[in-house]
């Protein structure tokens, strides 16, 4: 296990290095002078032109201006932001409570929900609860999530008026954000009527976002179930006279998991993704919306910073997953 | 009573291209403490009449039975509940293949433990004494150490010693074993098929062995029923089978025996055994027999009677000549 | 074993009929699949329509009623039939546009798909075939575009290229073809370790024919299959481009771009924000349903979501 944790993180080195490499590239590859594009519509005087560029590094030669970016990346440097004037890590770890707090239920839900229609698909395969489950799953599969999030919010925002359109918190409410976390800082602010605000401002989000993974979800663990409910120790679990809910739910679902849990290591990706466009579409100050907000700002900065640190995300998560795999397998844990 | 007691058993599985039968009007009768085995070719729907019998045919299965009675109670009219409190306590089932028919992702001793919690309710420390002395009993070396192993770390012949271990777990009052030896190796063979004779004499359980091994029938067990294409041809304690074969088809069986081969080529019997596709009017081992005429091939034979072994024939043999043959003639 | 029955008796009918070709074969396993046919006649059905638009459509997508602003759909109260579904916010014909727009998706899903395609096939053939340390560095590159999420990184290569249609679905493509390299490397090098590769080895064959030739049209069919469900993402990610007015720009009558202009009138004029949507889901879910069909008649063992 040890052995396949150090050869995991091996492969984690070269990675890294080739997203910083592309994250370097994105200020040099875009069309026209950096320090122009940096500085923004009104120009600078040739004085200032010269300044900027020796802070900058670009008179230096261009390894040496990658030796200094990546040693600047070791020491949590990635610059600064030319909209708020914050360094980009700062703005980074401000926002990205928002989206983890978003993910987090979205991923949930999407467990929750997709884990046992999966099952239930498949142990009654065949039959209409399966038909119909899985054409609502190929449906959610297909489902543009930006269009989805304006159907739900012209039902449920302003036709049934249940849920907010926009935010993470009515204005009614103001309180110290230690966490991050709305859930968790709305119940400790004390103020009554916060956390059903959080709640209902994440509903909407949280369906949206959850869609294709719920999914995906839902139909890689009916596929995996019908793969297992054919294998011999499933009969031998019949045989010993156990209920349903135990061969199903147990001696097959465990087996069934160990892909499962592949897919859904690798929805992280699809849920960042997926976060620009709901962030961007429910005003969420998450990092989502910074992306597309900066992209649109020409804060190459942070577009910079913020790819690169979306990438370690994804890659922290992918080797996470993959220690969870050589967990849940027991012939890899040994 | 008999213990079991099954009567115009038939299976029937959809498929892509209709209905098969793979088991067509088979009667079983076990009595306690017996010791018997099912013998015949791979399709001849040995093991899917058991299967049918624990409740363990896919969902393209459909069974009818006349009678289908465990012990005084009818399995067919039982609801799903009932039955699965007799599955796995009366009744347990070891198969073919123990390397896969143990689940990788649970310890043995789990898997073990887990048929006394829901049969009989047995604590913890009780489950656990329980284990050990089972282990003990298949012959596994240090089972306080191989209850904590997981199924990928055992041999073929160990696992199969857990599946028994399992099975034995609730003491049941019927074991049926589908080909446990077929897939282990010859040196192994002969040690689980010993063990599970011993197993059946100290414990007083019946014993059903499904194979399709005439030697494996000849060394182990009292009473042998022969199946030919999902049908029983007949039926005798074994001395007897050996001795004077009824049915064409078990003759030719014991005459394939290397054993008891007196030629240097070994004989064998010719064709296969009828497929899905194959429509057979008369007797179904008419294609295949060496004695079979046209009243084989039109009109399905009846059972012979008890003294013949109920040999499906129309000719059943007696010391290997067909008899009332001149009748038809 | 029925085979082995036909040897001992006389075969009873003489002219025994041919096994089903390999296409018959696969049409017949498809056309089992209900909803596979479904998506197939719908993807048909938008076909038709991105081929002939300009001949089906009733006007221009970009001629303006400026009396018809807004318009409701025929059915619906100030509705009329002059504009079957409606008009957006300058007076245009949501048919004529949306009709317009499967082209616009078409032409996406089938440019991206090719670029990708061949992009990822080529480099995952050579990758299959390379020494070690050449297969080690294609994969790890990647593995590295991989690691980000591709609608973000099709986001910043626009950015670096300059919002345009062009741009999007050259983004869409750079995002999507890793999936190929990684599908056809593992196919290849299944099928590389094969007798007939041998075979064809001693034979002579030069090494560009056993890649492209010999090994490469017994790996088809998983990307066959990885293409249909290629082309639902791009129409997917193209549209979520122009939605955020990063893809197409306006007039184009794309649909995601149709969808971003329509956002404000969401609450006034839900067909302006319904119509392109729907015109996008079933367009997908066709070509999804399709896409399931295909693996299931191509290769049982596929059985990925």
């Amino acid at each position: 296990m040890l052995q396949f944790l150090f050869k995991r993180l091996l492969t984690f080195v070269p990675t890294f290095i080739g997203v910083t490499i592309i994250s370097f590239a994105f200020i040099r590859l875009l069309p026209g002078d950096p320090i122009l594009l940096l500085a923004g519509e009104r120009g600078v005087a040739p004085e200032r032109y010269a300044e900027l560029a020796a802070q900058f590094g670009f008179d230096q030669p261009i390894w040496r201006q990658y030796l200094d970016y990546l040693g600047g990346i070791f020491q949590g440097d990635l610059g600064i932001s030319f909209t708020t004037k914050r360094p980009v890590l700062d703005e980074f770890f401000t926002l990205f409570p928002a989206t983890l707090e978003l993910s987090l239920c979205a991923i949930t839900l999407a467990v929750i929900i997709g884990i046992p229609a999966g099952v239930i698909a498949a142990v009654n395969r065949g039959k209409f609860f399966d038909q119909a489950l899985m054409t609502t799953a190929l449906t959610g599969y297909s489902m543009p999530i930006f269009w989805w999030a304006l159907l739900l919010i012209i039902v449920f925002s302003s036709g049934l008026g249940w849920t907010p359109v926009s935010g993470r918190m009515s204005l009614m409410y103001f309180f110290d954000t230690p966490t991050g976390f709305m859930l968790i800082d709305s119940l400790l602010s004390g103020q009554e009527g916060a956390f059903r605000s959080a709640v209902a401002h994440l509903i909407l989000p949280t369906v949206v976002l959850a869609t294709i993974p719920l999914a995906v979800i839902a139909r890689q663990t009916r596929s995996a179930m019908l793969e297992v409910l054919g294998e011999d120790y499933v009969r031998t679990a019949r045989a010993k006279g156990l209920s349903p809910l135990r061969v199903n739910g147990l001696h097959a679902l465990r087996n069934a998991m160990i892909p499962v849990v592949t897919v859904i290591g690798l929805s992280v990706g699809t849920l960042l993704a997926g976060a620009i466009l709901t962030e961007t579409i429910f005003s969420w100050p998450g990092i989502g919306k910074w992306m597309v907000d900066s992209i649109f700002r020409r804060d190459y900065q942070v577009v910079q910073g913020g790819l690169l640190l979306i990438a370690t995300i994804v890659m922290a998560v992918n080797l996470l997953v993959d220690v969870l795999y050589g967990m849940i397998n027991p012939k890899i844990r040994k | 009573m008999a213990l079991l007691e099954i009567r115009n058993l038939s299976v029937d599985f959809k498929t892509a291209g209709g209905k098969f039968r793979a088991v067509d009007n088979v009667d079983v009768a076990v009595d306690k403490g017996d010791l018997m085995a099912i013998v015949g070719e791979s399709g001849s729907g040995k093991s899917v009449s058991m299967l049918a019998v624990m409740g363990l045919l896919p969902w393209t299965a459909t069974v009818t039975a006349d009678v289908m009675r465990f012990d005084g109670q009818d399995l067919l009219k039982m609801p799903a509940r009932k039955r699965r409190q007799i599955i796995g306590r009366d009744i347990s089932m070891i198969f073919q293949e123990p390397m896969s028919s143990l689940n990788p992702c649970f310890t043995v001793g789990f898997q073990i433990k887990e048929a006394l919690k829901s049969h009989l309710g047995l604590d913890r420390k009780q489950r656990h004494a329980r284990a050990i002395e089972l282990l003990e009993q298949v012959g596994i070396p240090a089972p306080e150490k191989r209850l904590s192993a997981f199924p990928h770390q055992l041999s073929g012949g160990m696992s199969q010693r857990m599946m028994i271990a399992m099975a034995l777990a609730c003491k049941p009052k019927l074991l049926i074993a589908d080909e446990p030896t077929t897939a282990l190796d010859v040196t192994i063979q002969a040690q689980i098929l010993e063990l599970l004779t011993d197993l059946q004499k100290n414990t007083g359980m019946a014993l059903i062995l499904i194979t399709h091994d005439m030697g494996v029938v000849a060394e182990t067990v009292d009473r042998v029923a022969v199946q030919y294409a999902g049908r029983r041809v007949e039926e005798q304690n074994v001395v007897d089978l050996f001795d004077d074969p009824h049915h064409p088809y078990t003759a030719a069986l014991l005459a394939a025996l290397p054993e008891r081969a007196h030629n240097r080529l070994l004989p064998t019997i010719k064709g296969v055994v009828p497929g899905q596709f194959d429509k057979i009017d008369g007797c179904v081992f008419a294609p295949r027999c060496q004695f079979a005429d046209a009243r084989c091939r039109a009109v399905p034979p009846k059972p012979a009677g008890k003294e013949l072994g109920d040999a499906l024939c129309h000719y059943p043999l007696i010391k290997g000549q067909p008899q009332n043959k001149e009748m038809s003639a | 074993m029925t085979d082995r029955t036909a040897e001992l008796e006389p075969p009873a009918i003489p002219a025994q009929p041919k096994p089903p070709g390999p296409l018959k074969e696969f049409w017949n396993s498809f056309k089992e699949n209900r909803g596979a046919v479904i998506g197939l006649c719908i993807f048909a059905a938008f076909l038709f329509i991105a081929i002939f638009a300009p001949w089906i459509a009733p006007y221009d997508a970009s001629e303006q009623f400026r009396d018809a602003l807004l318009q409701p759909p025929a059915w619906q109260e100030g509705g009329s039939w002059q504009f079957p579904l409606g008009t957006d916010p300058l007076g245009r014909d949501m048919l004529s546009r949306l009709l317009h727009g499967a082209r616009f998706s078409f032409f996406i899903g089938i440019i991206v798909v090719s670029l990708s395609l061949v992009t990822g096939v080529v480099i995952g053939v050579i990758a299959g075939f390379s020494p070690k340390w050449a297969d080690t560095l294609i994969m790890r590159v990647m593995d590295i575009i991989l690691s980000f999420p591709s609608l973000l990184l099709a986001l910043v290569l626009v950015a670096i290229l300059g919002p345009s249609l062009i741009n999007a679905m050259i983004a869409i493509a750079v995002v999507l073809q890793p999936h190929f390299v990684r599908l056809t490397r593992a196919a290849v090098m299944s099928e590389r370790a094969r007798d007939y590769v041998t075979a064809a080895k001693v034979a002579g064959a030069g090494r560009f024919r056993i890649m492209f030739l010999t090994v490469l049209p017994n790996c088809l069919a998983p990307i066959i299959v990885q293409a249909a469900l290629s082309f639902s993402t791009a129409v997917l990610d193209a549209a979520a481009l122009g939605f955020l007015g990063m893809g197409a720009q306006p007039p184009t009558p794309e649909w995601g771009t149709m969808l971003a202009e329509a956002r404000e009138f969401l609450l006034r004029a839900w067909w302006v924000v319904t119509l392109p949507g729907v015109c996008i889901l079933v367009t997908v879910l066709a070509i999804n349903l399709m896409g399931d069909g295909l693996r299931d008649a191509l290769d049982p063992k596929l059985k990925r979501s």
